[in-house]
């Protein structure tokens, strides 16, 4: 009789651990479908690159030149606004880095922003990209707090919606730079894309940031919610912050290109939108 | 009877648990799909052999001196599971053969790898020694679609590879599952072990940036008569993979697609022979005779870098060393002598599948033709020829200081021998990339007579030395 009672029991538990494995296996498949990605709606800035020749000057102006040390990542391209190097083309922005000898620096390529055109604080920053590839190529899209000129950097804060080396094509890293915690020390999370990279097709990079968090997607994942909890220091990011594209070469975050990298090396831009 | 019902307890669930997976998981095919018609099973091995034939390891002829015996599973090495595939390669004097090879081969009628993107496969070895050569798509009947990655560099611990198929949508049905070939080359002679396991298809998603090359990736120019014919060689796919390094197989011609830019010139099959067919025709805007083609190559509808433009010729040829005309019979080329000054060391070598003549440190060195040492060569009757050809590529930087001189040499070695000398000088070569000329040979000073030449040496004194010849012979047009 206790040899029954045993086996009855040690089944149930069996039956148990299949129920509850089978109803995770379920849950998991459908994980992408239940997460709340994006909740701002309410379009305010809709830039699709639809006119053809120089990004909008309405909206977008220019770094040029090498900045102090590379733009302070000891960066090796000469920034233009030449549209070899940045341009609006079938329907895309196009910014292109090259490999040539241009004022003393090895390659060229663009960043543009929005300082002084536009600025918000709060909302939903997304931009749908393909990314460049190769050793040493860093594509970025970010925003910078407004009051940069006055506070300085760190103190503005730097919100990094995608980073990316092109010798890891299928790592994004979206970041949080402030007072305490910036440079190579920034509050970061990657994602990995599976069975994809991101230098073969088009892909959304956002944020949702309100008061107290910053949230970082890519297409309708989202994967790491930033908090005043989360930073090893001051929070500041309650205040306006304008948007920065570029693509950079070599420079502290993915190191110098080889051999190998192939030049040259273009990052596609289908869109820039802002919801709140 | 307690029993049998806790028996349906428990496999109620598993089914429960198999029909969530299934539906809530699994991509349906739409209505207009193509259902395959051969299996597409990934795994050819796991513990075991998965689908392959009876025999499972196909070995390369001992006759030519593959060694059969140094294959066979492990069960005490996996990288999971519980057993492995564990080769011994053996030292190049073993009498049971020299190195080892094979293939494995579906045991059905082919498998359907259009699904997939990559074969991968674990390896480990016994030292960090390089395997030849890793690859599938060799049947040992047709070895249509055979891809290789050549010398992978072992690690002594487990590691994945991974082998790109160059266009998937061409492996609607496979038998060449996997293939090997090592030898101790890197190992000085030393024999060593290594073990293959978890050898499957996949669909990696990860594989990026294809780069197709045909006759590797250069811009190849030729000359040839009507009729003549000759293989675009060196053909291969890259990719990038997701750790961010490249990888380069070689892929056979049947997975490009060629084209000629002039037919009435020259044509290309889609085994890559290109043929010329005519001397070509007046252009009607420039009022000359077009007689050029260029060759070239897609992947999967992407442009493969390198390109052959051939010019149709109306020659007499008398060929040295080329992979267009058929050679007149050499001593040698590398005709070398221990009179203590020569350094020069090379010859003839397979470079991706051109033969090509290369030399390193060169200060002279002969191709020598008139019967050395009695071996029945003929000295070479040049009488109707007009000019020499060659091909030459520096393999460093050129200075426009740096010579490279030909001499020619009629009766040689014979108390009647005369030589005529003709010097290319740096300025005329490109570094790392080749040159052609065309030398009349009325040019080679000195060269008064010409019915008996029998050697030819280039001198450099060191100044180029390091240099590959192509495409030497001698010609008249008609």
């Amino acid at each position: 009789m206790n040899k029954i009672l045993n086996i009855k029991i040690n089944s149930n538990n069996v039956y148990s651990i299949l129920c509850i494995l089978a109803f995770t296996l379920i849950t998991s498949c459908d994980t992408d479908d239940t997460q709340e990605v994006i909740t701002f709606t309410n379009i305010v800035l809709q830039e699709n690159f639809d006119v053809d020749g120089a990004p909008n000057p309405a909206i977008w102006g220019y770094d040029i030149g090498t900045g102090d040390n590379g733009w302070g990542n000891n960066e090796l391209q000469n920034y233009t606004d030449r549209p070899e190097n940045v341009v609006v083309e079938n329907g895309m922005l196009k910014i292109t880095a090259i490999q040539e000898d241009f004022e003393g620096s090895g390659y060229t390529s663009a960043r543009i922003s929005t300082k002084g055109l536009y600025a918000k604080k709060y909302g939903r920053f997304e931009a749908r990209i393909k990314l460049p590839w190769g050793q040493g190529v860093w594509p970025a899209f970010w925003l910078l707090g407004n009051n940069i000129d006055t506070v300085g950097w760190p103190q503005c804060g730097e919100i990094d919606i995608m980073e990316y080396r092109g010798q890891e094509p299928t790592i994004v890293h979206g970041s949080l730079h402030g007072p305490g915690y910036s440079g190579g020390n920034p509050i970061t999370k990657s994602y990995e894309l599976s069975g994809d990279r991101f230098d073969t097709d088009f892909h959304v990079f956002g944020i949702e940031w309100g008061e107290g968090y910053v949230n970082f997607y890519v297409d309708d994942v989202l994967y790491n919610q930033i908090t005043p909890a989360d930073v090893t220091g001051e929070w500041v990011y309650d205040h306006d912050f304008f948007i920065i594209m570029n693509l950079a070469v070599g420079g502290s975050f993915a190191g110098a290109p080889n051999a190998n990298t192939v030049f040259p090396q273009t990052m596609l831009v289908d869109y820039v939108r802002v919801y709140q | 009877m307690q029993k049998i019902n806790l028996k349906y307890k428990i496999a109620l669930p598993v089914l429960g648990f198999l029909f969530a997976v299934l539906v809530s998981c699994e991509r349906g095919f739409s209505d207009d799909i193509d259902i395959a018609t051969f299996p597409n099973t990934a795994e050819i091995f796991t513990d075991t052999p998965v689908g392959l034939t009876d025999a499972f390891f196909i070995s390369f002829d001992p006759a030519g001196g593959a060694n059969t015996s140094g294959f066979g599973t492990d069960d005490n090495e996996a990288f999971k599971g519980t057993t492995s595939i564990r080769i011994d390669v053996p030292a190049p004097n073993d009498p049971e053969g020299g190195f080892i090879g094979g293939i494995f081969k579906d045991r059905g009628e082919g498998r359907d790898l259009t699904g997939y993107d990559a074969l991968t496969f674990w390896a480990k070895g016994s030292t960090t020694a390089t395997v030849g050569l890793f690859g599938f798509g060799t049947d040992f009947i047709n070895n249509e679609y055979a891809v290789g990655l050549e010398n992978t560099q072992l690690s002594t611990d487990w590691k994945k590879y991974v082998i790109p198929i160059p266009d998937p949508s061409k492996l609607v049905q496979e038998k060449g599952m996997f293939i090997f070939s090592a030898g101790t080359q890197s190992t000085n002679g030393a024999g060593f072990t290594f073990w293959i396991d978890e050898i499957r298809f996949e669909n990696l998603g990860t594989l990026g940036q294809p780069r197709p090359a045909i006759l590797g990736g250069q811009d190849q120019t030729g000359q040839a008569n009507i009729d003549t014919s000759v293989t675009v060689m060196s053909l291969s796919q890259t990719f990038n993979l997701a750790n961010g390094q490249d990888v380069t197989v070689s892929a056979t011609p049947a997975y490009f697609d060629f084209a000629t830019s002039n037919p009435f010139v020259a044509s290309v099959t889609d085994a890559g022979v290109v043929t010329v067919e005519g001397p070509g025709e007046i252009d009607p805007d420039t009022g000359m005779i077009d007689n050029t083609a260029v060759i070239t190559a897609t992947l999967a509808g992407v442009q493969a870098a390198g390109s052959l433009t051939i010019s149709s010729t109306n020659i007499d040829v008398i060929s040295i060393f080329s992979d267009v005309f058929a050679n007149v019979p050499v001593d040698n080329y590398n005709g070398f002598y221990l009179d203590g000054f020569q350094t020069t060391l090379g010859g003839a070598i397979d470079e991706g599948g051109n033969n090509i003549i290369d030399y390193t440190l060169l200060n002279f060195v002969a191709i020598e033709f008139y019967g050395r040492d009695g071996s029945g060569v003929q000295p070479v009757d040049a009488t109707d020829m007009t000019h020499l050809h060659i091909d030459i590529r520096p393999n460093e930087t050129v200075e426009a200081s740096d010579f490279f001189r030909i001499e020619i040499f009629n009766n040689f070695t014979l108390g009647s021998q005369l030589a005529g000398t003709f010097t290319i000088s740096g300025s005329e070569l490109l570094s790392n990339d080749w040159t052609g000329f065309d030398i009349p040979l009325s040019s080679f000073s000195g060269l008064t007579s010409k019915e008996a030449l029998g050697a030819m040496i280039f001198v450099s004194d060191a100044t180029i030395a390091n240099i590959s010849l192509d495409n030497i012979y001698f010609y008249s047009e008609n």
